[in-house]
């Protein structure tokens, strides 16, 4: 089956191309080149006009595993709300905040996303996050497994144990939980909360393991860099939503020494403690740091006005928030000497003072960051937003008078403490790319998405040039996944069982031995019980794992 | 499938309770009887050592070959509007084949255990909680309040395995642990002896008394003053010394059993034991730890909440998930002639056997079932001894492979419930 996508205006960042209008060709699911002229052309889509890009990513979602599972158990009202019925295609689902699997991957699938990661997965429950995602159909996903206050590595450096024993542990967590990445949540924090610490600043001990977040950064970035890792360590920082944690945040930029970090959900890292109410923007101080810090990538993690749920690894932050709970509940929970959860739903408004500033600051960091390539659009879903919003978002981006009438109707006292409405850029749709295909593909290490050049996996949107962007973004023309017409005019036309990207980096296998004597003595489950096989994610023929190239071990180059 | 050879299989996982014990070693000998030979207890030796009766698909007590049976059950559901699938004894791949099939014919879910799981997940919706896992109790746990249950006739070997284990993370003494049991009459609380002979403390009264105990516990830990002296029996300065206790634990966990909770406001008590947990928080550790499981309910409900939103009881029949924990029970729903046609599935269970229903019954479930009673009755292979699987701990976070231990002749549910799909 061959396939030409003929005369659209594309936009793909990889290859530097910026609105030129050209033909794509697609055979067996992948982009090729120019076929000769006596080759038949199967179908052809006229998209004279139209906008074509990359299939969009998602660097940085909750969509699966215990805390997202948790937050679905607990707000049937958020569910009731917003039913989705079944069709001859689709299963039925239901959620706003924390939707259902099934309708998860249709929504981002009719928003033009073919490919979403998990930043969460907790290594003990990463067997859950694939089943999850497993039953999230369309979309490609992965996850980032989440250590750093987990029983055994903490032992490590304790221990002083070398880097290279470091680096073979990080490895065998990525093999055994199938990741693409390595993430770090309030480095050594979850652990310290256990042991009834209710803080943690960057050069903090943990009380039992003597041990400093800024060592934990320094041991994890090193070794994902060492590894050959393409994407670099996710960091989400020590003090989430602390008023005056930007100065966490930028010492934070610091401690890995230079080695790759990607601080995740950095809007909400970077207050400040002026005003009346002590609390304030720290967007500019951090957008400099940024700028200048060419090592460091960051995703916002916008919020936007509305009920949602937070759901996070912090159980330590979580646990000191869950008085904002609205509804008032909360689940908190300590897991398996691993990690842990909390699980708060919330009600952004704009008439309150810190919701309306959090929105600002936002927007501020995302228009004074200079560099799309290490900037990333996210809401954190569902912590900032559901990423259901994220086409009200890229008007927000793009639009600057809409942005300034959104921002006249916010609280007046947050209005005075922001800079936001004189700031003038408007993101282009070559950056908008950027952010949500190209950058987002070369940060997570996918090295055949993100882009329309030959050889690429076909996950390839189109939608129609409305300058109401909004509306442009919420309901392309057409989506095709792996060169399969999957969307049309915003609906699902075709299911069809995504990939599950990961990496495998080489490491001494030699370390089984001391790992399984741990779980042993340990653990209340067995080592090999720990590893999610490959099978086991493609049951049911399910889309089966892919294995994204890794650059190598790289030596400390920095 | 006789005259197979014989083996052993270590480290083999066991689903007969929620704490999906993996240590188990298993021999099958060569006319594949399986006999667990080490880190047994009541419940594994009952569930593996369990033979298996030769049977076949009937539909009206008569063998029928699978074809048939099959397109019998496809026949019932597609002449039903409300179709009601309950039991729903299964685990993970099982429970993504129900709904699978509940969403296209609008089916109602109930799995039978869910009056005793809506004891807690009404909390979690209502308060939330805050809870630990096995492994944090296994090194971690100072001080083990056990409320109205002995834990061990619904998890034998939750002691031994995270209270009395030798060797913990912290290099705690393990024996030095301190274990209570509040609530309940005459409980074997042998199991809360520790290796070094110390005894539990033990606070007897009747379960129907242990709401107000739990209150006035939850009261003194919040620093109100009781008037009275005594509540149902038990002593306010012991239960005054029990929150100093907990107040000086460095990590205490709290735990129930949600199907011995048989009282009325059960949610109510749990909702009391999580906050006496909070309270404990604003200045030590402590945890909630809701024990028990069994027939595959956390699994199913796990399934069900990513699926389709909901944890079961739920329904299909508007063609989206409705959620509804009191109307949507089986007993309900049958009582008041909203299911017209019944599916009952038990894979792990013969002894879980359908209610008497005056409407088509179809039944799929382990062999041993028989269910002449049935309209039609389909036997499955179970999983975890013929078939791979996947089941998710009482402790939510974890979830593990089922492993095959035999070969059986026997399609497993997930092949039924396709297999039927397929025939509507
Ligand atoms: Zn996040």
């Amino acid at each position: 089956m061959l396939i030409k996508l003929s005369g659209g205006k594309v936009y793909d960042p990889a290859h530097q191309i910026d609105g030129k209008v050209m033909d794509i060709y697609i055979r067996d699911g992948r982009i090729v080149s120019r076929p000769r002229d006596d080759e038949t052309i199967d179908q052809t889509y006229n998209l004279n006009g139209k906008v074509v890009m990359a299939g969009a990513i998602d660097m940085h979602t909750h969509i699966g595993g215990g805390k997202v599972n948790i937050a679905r158990m607990m707000l049937p009202e958020d569910h009731r709300a917003d039913p989705n019925e079944h069709s001859d295609l689709c299963r039925s689902g239901c959620g706003h905040a924390a939707p259902s699997s099934f309708t998860t991957g249709y929504r981002y699938a009719e928003m033009g996303y073919t490919a979403a990661f998990e930043p969460a997965l907790s290594p003990v429950n990463a067997r859950q996050s694939h089943l999850e995602m497993g039953d999230t159909p369309i979309i490609d996903k992965g996850g980032y497994a989440m250590i750093g206050s987990d029983d055994y590595f903490l032992r490590m450096l304790t221990a002083k144990k070398d880097q290279n024993a470091i680096n073979d542990y990080v490895a065998w967590i990525m093999h055994a939980s199938q990741a693409i990445g390595i993430k770090v949540v309030n480095p050594g924090g979850i652990s310290a909360f256990k042991f009834n610490q209710r803080a943690l600043d960057l050069d903090e001990k943990n009380v039992h393991y003597q041990v400093t977040p800024r060592e934990v950064l320094k041991a994890l970035s090193r070794a994902v860099h060492e590894l050959g890792v393409p994407h670099p360590l996710h960091v989400h920082a020590n003090n989430l939503g602390v008023p005056g944690n930007m100065d966490t945040t930028l010492k934070t930029m610091g401690a890995s020494e230079g080695y790759p970090l990607h601080l995740t959900h950095i809007q909400f890292h970077s207050y400040g403690t002026e005003g009346d109410r002590k609390f304030s923007s720290g967007a500019a101080q951090i957008a400099e740091a940024m700028n200048k810090n060419k090592h460091i990538s960051a995703d916002v993690g916008q919020i936007l006005f509305n009920q949602t749920v937070t759901a996070s690894g912090d159980n330590m932050r979580q646990f000191a928030n869950s008085s904002l709970a609205s509804p008032n509940k909360s689940v908190i929970m300590d897991i398996e000497c691993d990690s842990g959860c909390g699980v708060v739903p919330f009600k952004y408004k704009d008439k309150n003072f810190v919701n309306a500033l959090q929105w600002s600051i936002g927007l501020e960091i995302f228009l004074l960051c200079d560099d799309p390539w290490r900037t990333f659009l996210t809401t954190d879903h569902p912590n900032g937003a559901p990423f259901t919003s994220y086409p009200h978002l890229i008007r927000l981006l793009m639009d600057k008078s809409f942005r300034n009438d959104m921002f006249t109707k916010l609280n007046l006292d947050a209005q005075a403490m922001s800079t936001l409405n004189s700031i003038d850029r408007e993101y282009s749709l070559y950056e908008i790319a950027i952010m949500t295909r190209a950058g987002a593909a070369r940060l997570v290490g996918l090295h055949d998405r993100g882009h329309l050049g030959v050889g690429a996996g076909a996950d390839i949107t189109v939608y129609s040039d409305n300058p109401d962007r909004e509306k442009m973004f919420e309901k392309p023309d057409y989506v095709f996944k792996d060169g399969e017409l999957v969307v049309k005019d915003g609906q699902v036309v075709k299911v069809t069982w995504g990939h599950t990207h990961t990496v495998k980096p080489e490491f001494d296998r030699g370390i089984e031995k001391d790992i399984k004597q741990y779980f042993d003595t340990y653990h209340t489950m067995s080592m090999e019980n720990f590893k999610v096989s490959s099978d086991e994610i493609a049951e049911g023929g399910r889309g089966g794992v892919v294995v994204q190239a890794c650059e190598g071990r790289r030596e400390k180059s920095l | 499938m006789a005259n197979s050879s014989a083996s052993t299989f270590e480290a083999v996982t066991c689903p007969a309770c929620g704490l999906l014990c993996d240590d188990v070693r298993i021999e099958r000998d060569s006319t594949d009887r399986l006999k667990v030979v080490d880190k047994g207890c009541a419940m594994s030796v009952t569930f593996f050592e369990r033979a298996v009766q030769k049977t076949s698909p009937s539909i009206g007590g008569k063998a029928v070959s699978l074809t048939e049976a099959i397109n019998k059950a496809a026949d019932i559901l597609r002449s039903t509007n409300q179709p009601l699938f309950a039991g729903l004894g299964t685990e993970v791949q099982g429970m993504r084949s129900v709904l699978s099939l509940a969403d296209k014919v609008g089916a109602a879910l109930d799995h039978m255990n869910a009056d005793n799981s809506f004891r807690n997940t009404l909390v979690v919706q209502n308060s939330g909680w805050q809870v630990t896992t096995l492994t944090e109790v296994r090194n971690r746990v100072d001080l083990l309040l056990v409320i109205g249950s002995d834990i061990v006739s619904h998890n034998p070997r939750f002691f031994e395995r995270n209270v009395w284990n030798k060797e913990s993370m912290f290099d705690q003494d393990t024996s030095a642990r301190e274990v209570v049991y509040l609530g309940g009459q005459n409980i074997d609380t042998s199991a809360g002896v520790s290796p070094k002979g110390v005894k539990p403390t033990v606070l007897p009264c009747d379960l129907e008394s242990l709401p107000e105990v739990v209150a006035a516990l939850r009261a003194i830990i919040s620093g109100k003053t009781l008037i009275a002296t005594e509540v149902a029996g038990i002593k306010v300065s012991d239960l005054e010394s029990l929150s100093e206790r907990l107040k000086a634990a460095k990590y205490s966990v709290v735990t129930w059993v949600s199907s011995d909770l048989n009282i009325a406001h059960a949610e109510l008590t749990i909702q009391n034991i999580t906050g006496l947990v909070i309270k404990l928080n604003a200045k030590t550790r402590s945890s909630g730890l809701p024990l028990g499981g069994s027939e595959g309910d956390s699994s199913v409900n796990q399934t069900s909440t990513w699926t389709s939103g909901y944890p079961v009881r739920s329904r299909f029949a508007r063609k989206h998930p409705e959620y509804d924990p009191h109307h949507f029970s089986a007993a309900q729903l049958l009582n008041n002639g909203e299911a017209d046609a019944l599916v009952w599935i038990s894979e792990f269970n013969p002894d879980k056997t359908p209610p008497n229903v005056n409407i088509p019954k179809i039944v799929i479930g382990h062999a041993n079932m028989q269910g002449n009673d049935a309209d039609v009755f389909i036997p499955v292979s179970t999983s975890g001894i013929d078939n791979t699987g996947t089941m998710f701990r009482i402790d939510s976070s974890v979830s593990l492979p089922l492993g095959k231990l035999r070969e059986s002749a026997l399609p497993s549910l997930g092949e039924v419930m396709a297999a039927i799909e397929a025939a509507l």
